[in-house]
């Protein structure tokens, strides 16, 4: 009896877990379900940018730009005059639109956070700028230039942006040369031109090594002419903190001014203008060390991206192969050796470990190492494009070899770029008057002779194809809201070609935006001036005053640098060069955490209401730190490699980055929804009528 | 090899304009000498935010020596003692174990400090204003290679187009000169064809400007060339007063 | 009027007064040096500049410059003295390739003042404006400005101590010219990037032409003096 009662029990005990397990895995597989239909409606309902929402004008892609212009709307002289234009930043992008819009009788009101336009971070750019002009008669076309431009993208740009900037490219160089610029000469009187990563042709023009400079100059020389006649006002030392919206008869908002704060008074003050244009520039900074300027950041981008304009492709960002490494904690920057230096410099780790490992240990130098012992990794992967391979398939190179124990210096990140071969070729001199700058640059820097010992370099962040999302006007999803240069996302894809920077900043402001804008402005000829004292002037003054005065009182413990530098380590850690799932999920919860701890313990002495540039820097880590976190959201999203971003799930048995067309041949935007909301994804599906997409190749 | 030092640094602070500027003097112990001399300003600065004290206020952006945004004027010499460099390219190399160093603002009245090291080089700008441009609007202008230049002069051009804006001429000068800029500017621009055009006119605004925003009188001492971050030559200002004279006596 | 009102201008008077005072010097020491060779000649030259009224107009003219380079000189000076604003630097480097003198051209345009008032009471008071003014200065007889140069200079100790007085004073006026002659040059646009190096040759040269006749005179008297002393 016992035993049945016995059997009774245990066949109800398997029952139970029988029952049990089943129901689990049926709750399972039903959240499954769930999941997948939720997401397949997520999908279903992601809104979708149409063609004709980004204002892509139809017909054959070479007339799309010429039919554009034959059509679309103009403002009459007169009416110029009545019109105000705010242009925020003077960077090549900001100085040359502020110029050209003056230049045609618009009213200027122009700002820059620098005590000076000409102190615009385009400066420093150094190698060049690429331009389809064929003066070398080595088979260069504005299609060639447009096609290595997407092809350098990763096929994730535009393509009809991408062709009027090729177009758009050859007025540039003219232009500047009217304007004075000193570019480099042949002995014939003509202008010489080097060649630059991506490309199989000479297209790139060059002044010395400060081509940036140079071009800024002729920027700014055009706006200072400007602001001399009156037709620019110019705001030096102001920084922006929001943009102004105001909703017309419609109902619908547009951008009518922004607040600023005068750095040197601490004030804040209104501007009033009927159209807004940001070139603010990039937001490298989110990573605390990068080439940008100290003051270079993403603050006004992600005050547009809050009022509504969309934020695409946060996650593409440029890694600069060629930079200066990184020597300690201290650091506050890091320094870019111009790409130019690898039309002659050969990149090289040593083919030994054990070679590595005394360079590491600083028993041996570079030049110590026989030639045969040498990888000369990229000529060896690429034998078509050998040095000179875009951007991030160097840099990827170069993290490959380090992350394998080949790195040269004491911290075994970095590689050679050795000029050892060039000065033989060429000899010292010619080698000196062509790169004589950066390498006394470098030799200031790490107090080694470049001329006898191997550079030393190692990636870093550069550049930020991601930006703000603008319609094919430039115009931002915000009525009235341009933006421009690097700040917005436009015609790089997911990589950058070198020397394609400074073309794009001054197609957008010389060639492009001048006239879109107009297309704008036509409507708004009725509208008069609005006075500064309105409603949503004064809400939008009482915003930033409640931002400064929360970040004043925390009076924490932490200085705004150390925070910074915290938030830099995890996104280079996590969001840098090869990233994946695991770690951007991570990253995610470790910059929630930053977020707190900025919000609880930062501290800021001095004023609010007087020059204080811990505030500054308080405000800006504050954007920062959301960006950080949309550029891991966006690039945990997007489960491919392409250009500057490397998922490392997604690469083929070489290490190749490995595209997913099928899934993810769009621009992702992202939506603000509010203060701690996921933001909302909405696509732009990249349709390529004109170029057939490849896989990229650079080997042969 | 670089070390680690200790040193003294002896800052200029000044509240405001109109305040009554004085000499800090503040010890920094562990300075490694491959650190830049604005790196160990910052080191300086996160020292005195720790103490909740104010920070020292000065100019710096690119730091990679071509915004022309820094200014300081590092025992006795503007952007510090070493050739060819702005202060962010200034290390601490260049210093030794107990060394003091005494960090001054630009000292000009055409610069006034708008507080501690930071002065306003607005004056540079508005010379600028009054001429440092060719006189072009954008579009309809002729192709690049229309007008060939002779290389020679191209690179006598770009030799003198690189200033930077600084200051460190007029801040160097004793006489508080500011001669080399204006130069380097008319220089540029009267070399190449495209500016020729307007090179008269260009010289006698920049200059009135120059002299009305209160800069002193060159006297061909050579210390702004010596001193110049970008190595700008003295013989610009020789061409600035042969393009201005030559423009006076046409008059 | 712009070589009142330009820096540039005001530049221009001081280099082309300056090099006028330099032809000026050129000459006056050509004539010196013929006390060397012939103490006729030097009479003969003298008599020439004498109470002629192209001398006389001469005297002014170069008075005139003395005073305009003087003049704006100092006002240069207070100019840039002022363009540096309130606070002066408390630490200043010596900057490479610029000389002390170029640096303090108007202290040694001071001290060649000084020197030239000495001078002009020792040679010119007596000599032209005595005989202008036909004034009893009971030093010499006006005719024979050879017999008083050498008197002067080589009288017993006296002598010897306005020789010496007399060097110094050649070697100040070395130093300005060395900076001044170049300066000049550049001030009128005479200079580029290929000349830059002559420039300063040049200058150095023209400083030592200047200087070299006079101290030629002095150092032979010098050496006349202290022959006679022993």
């Amino acid at each position: 009896m016992a035993k049945k009662d016995e059997i009774i029990e245990t066949a109800k005990k398997t029952a139970k877990k029988v029952a049990v397990k089943a129901a689990k895995k049926a709750v399972e597989m039903a959240d499954v379900a769930v999941k997948k239909a939720s997401k397949a409606i997520k999908e279903a309902q992601t809104p979708i940018i149409t063609p004709q929402m980004a204002k892509i004008p139809a017909g054959p892609l070479e007339l799309k730009w010429t039919n554009y212009k034959n059509h679309q709307k103009l403002v009459n002289p007169a009416n110029k005059r009545r019109l105000d234009v705010i242009v925020v930043g003077t960077g090549l992008a900001g100085a040359s639109a502020a110029a050209s819009l003056a230049e045609m009788g618009f009213n200027v009101l122009n700002f820059c956070i620098q005590d000076s336009p000409r102190r615009a971070h385009s400066i420093a750019a150094q190698g060049g700028i690429n331009a389809a002009k064929n003066y070398q008669n080595d088979g260069d076309s504005v299609y060639r230039l447009y096609y290595d431009t997407i092809k350098g993208g990763d096929y994730r740009a535009r393509e009809a942006n991408v062709y009027r900037l090729a177009e758009v490219s050859n007025n540039i160089i003219d232009q500047c040369v009217a304007q004075g610029v000193p570019f480099a000469r042949e002995y014939g009187g003509l202008l010489d031109n080097r060649s630059f990563g991506g490309a199989q042709v000479s297209r790139t023009f060059y002044a010395k090594g400060q081509t940036g400079q140079q071009l800024l100059l002729g920027a700014y020389s055009a706006l200072s002419r400007q602001i001399g006649k009156g037709k620019v006002k110019m705001y030096t030392r102001y920084e922006m903190l929001d943009i102004v919206l105001i909703k017309d008869e419609n109902g619908e908002p547009r951008a009518r001014g922004i607040i600023a704060r005068n750095l040197v008074t601490g004030r804040i003050e209104r501007f009033f203008a009927h159209a807004v244009v940001v070139g603010s520039g990039g937001y490298g900074n989110t990573f605390f060390l990068s080439t940008n300027a100290m003051a270079s950041n993403g603050s006004a981008a992600m005050q547009m991206y809050r009022h509504g304009a969309l934020f695409a492709n946060p996650c593409y960002a440029q890694i600069h192969p060629t930079c200066i490494p990184k020597h300690g904690d201290f650091q506050s920057k890091l320094t870019l050796m111009s790409e130019s230096l690898r039309n002659d410099g050969r990149i090289w780790v040593p083919k030994k470990l054990e070679d590595a490992k005394r360079l590491q240990a600083g028993e041996i130098k570079g030049r110590d190492i026989p030639e045969e012992d040498r990888d000369y990794y990229l000529e060896r992967r690429y034998p078509a494009f050998g040095n000179l391979v875009p951007r991030d398939v160097a840099s990827r190179a170069a993290k490959e070899r380090c992350d394998k124990g080949y790195g040269v210096n004491n911290t075994g990140l970095a590689v050679f770029l050795d000029f050892s071969e060039a000065i033989q070729r060429l000899g010292k001199d010619v080698v000196a008057q062509k790169y004589g700058n950066l390498f006394q640059m470098y030799e200031k820097i790490v107090d080694e002779n470049p001329y006898e010992n191997p550079m030393m370099i190692f990636p870093a962040i550069h550049y930020t194809m991601g930006g703000i999302w603008v319609d094919y006007e430039l115009q931002t999803s915000v009525k009235g809201l341009f933006c421009i240069g690097e700040a917005n996302f436009s015609d790089h894809g997911a990589n950058r070609l070198g020397a394609s920077a400074l073309m794009q900043g001054l197609a957008d402001g010389y060639f492009v935006l001048p006239y879109t804008i107009q297309n704008y402005l036509s409507d708004q000829i009725g509208v008069p001036r609005m006075s500064t004292d309105l409603p949503e002037f004064a809400a939008a003054e009482k915003a930033v005053q409640d931002k400064i005065d929360r970040l004043m009182a925390i009076q924490g413990k932490r200085s705004v640098d150390s925070i910074h530098k915290e938030l830099g380590l995890i996104m280079w850690d996590f969001v840098g060069m090869g990233r994946t799932a695991e770690g951007l999920k991570e990253g995610i919860k470790k910059i929630d955490a930053i977020k707190k701890e900025f919000w609880t313990n930062v501290y800021i002495p001095g004023e609010a209401n007087s020059l204080n540039n811990e505030l500054e820097k308080a405000l800006r880590l504050a954007d920062f730190i959301e960006i950080g976190r949309l550029m891991a959201v966006d690039a945990l999203h997007r489960e491919e490699s392409c250009g500057g971003h490397f998922r490392e799930e997604y690469q083929t048995p070489e290490g190749e980055a490995l595209r997913q067309d099928d899934k993810f041949s769009y621009v992702g935007c992202w939506k603000y929804m509010g203060e701690d909301q996921e933001p909302q994804l909405i696509k732009e599906p990249l349709d390529y009528e004109f170029t057939e997409r490849k896989t990229r190749n650079y080997k042969n | 090899m670089d070390q680690y030092i200790d040193i003294k640094v002896r800052v200029w602070r000044q509240a405001g304009p109109k305040a009554q500027g004085h000499f800090e003097t503040y010890e920094l112990k562990h300075v490694f000498q491959g650190a830049s001399f604005l790196e160990m300003i910052d080191i300086l600065n996160e020292q005195l935010v720790a103490e909740h004290k104010d920070p020292v206020t000065y100019d710096h952006d690119c730091r990679e020596g071509i915004c022309g945004m820094c200014s300081m004027y590092v025992n006795g010499h503007p952007h510090g003692p070493d050739s060819a460099i702005t202060t962010c390219q200034l290390h601490m190399r260049k210093f030794k174990d107990g060394e003091t160093i005494t960090v001054e603002p630009w000292r000009s009245r055409a610069f006034p400090v708008i507080k501690d090291l930071m002065v306003d080089r607005g004056a540079y700008d508005k010379i600028m204003q009054a001429g440092g441009f060719v006189s072009v609007n954008t579009g309809g202008v002729p192709d690049a290679n229309a007008i060939p230049i002779p290389k020679p002069v191209a690179d006598e051009a770009m030799d003198a187009a690189s200033c930077i804006g600084c200051g460190a001429c007029a801040a160097a000068c004793k006489n508080g000169s500011a001669m080399l800029f204006v130069a380097a500017k008319v220089s540029q621009l009267a070399l190449l064809p495209q500016g020729k055009i307007e090179a008269a006119a260009r010289a006698k605004a920049m200059v009135a400007k120059m002299d009305e925003l209160g800069f002193g009188n060159c006297t061909n001492t050579g210390a702004c060339a010596a001193e110049c971050p970008k190595s700008v030559s003295l013989a610009n200002i020789a061409r600035l007063n042969r393009e201005f004279l030559a423009a006076k006596f046409k008059d | 009027m712009w070589l009142k009102d330009s820096s540039i201008g005001r530049k221009f008077v001081m280099a082309l007064s300056g090099a006028a005072l330099v032809f000026f010097l050129l000459f006056h020491g050509c004539m010196n040096l013929a006390l060397v060779f012939s103490e006729e000649a030097y009479n003969a030259i003298c008599r020439f500049l004498g109470a002629n009224w192209y001398a006389v107009i001469g005297s002014l003219g170069i008075a005139f410059l003395v005073l305009v380079h003087f003049c704006y000189g100092l006002y240069l000076t207070i100019q840039n003295r002022a363009a540096r604003g309130n606070d002066r630097y408390e630490v200043r480097g010596k900057k490479e390739g610029v000389t002390w003198e170029s640096e303090n051209m108007l202290v040694l345009g001071f001290i060649i003042l000084g020197f030239l008032c000495l001078h002009l009471y020792n040679f010119w008071f007596r000599m032209q404006f005595a005989e202008l003014t036909g004034i009893e200065t009971g030093a010499f007889d006006p005719q024979n400005g050879a017999a008083y140069v050498k008197a002067l200079f080589t009288e017993p100790i006296w002598g010897q101590v306005y020789c010496v007085l007399y060097l110094l004073w050649f070697v100040v006026l070395w130093l300005h010219l060395n900076h001044g002659v170049g300066s000049a040059m550049t001030s009128m646009g005479l200079n580029n990037l290929k000349w830059q190096k002559r420039v300063e040759v040049i200058s150095t040269i023209v400083a030592t032409l200047v200087v070299l006749p006079f101290a030629a005179v002095v150092l032979y008297y010098l050496g006349m003096g202290i022959g006679m002393l022993c």
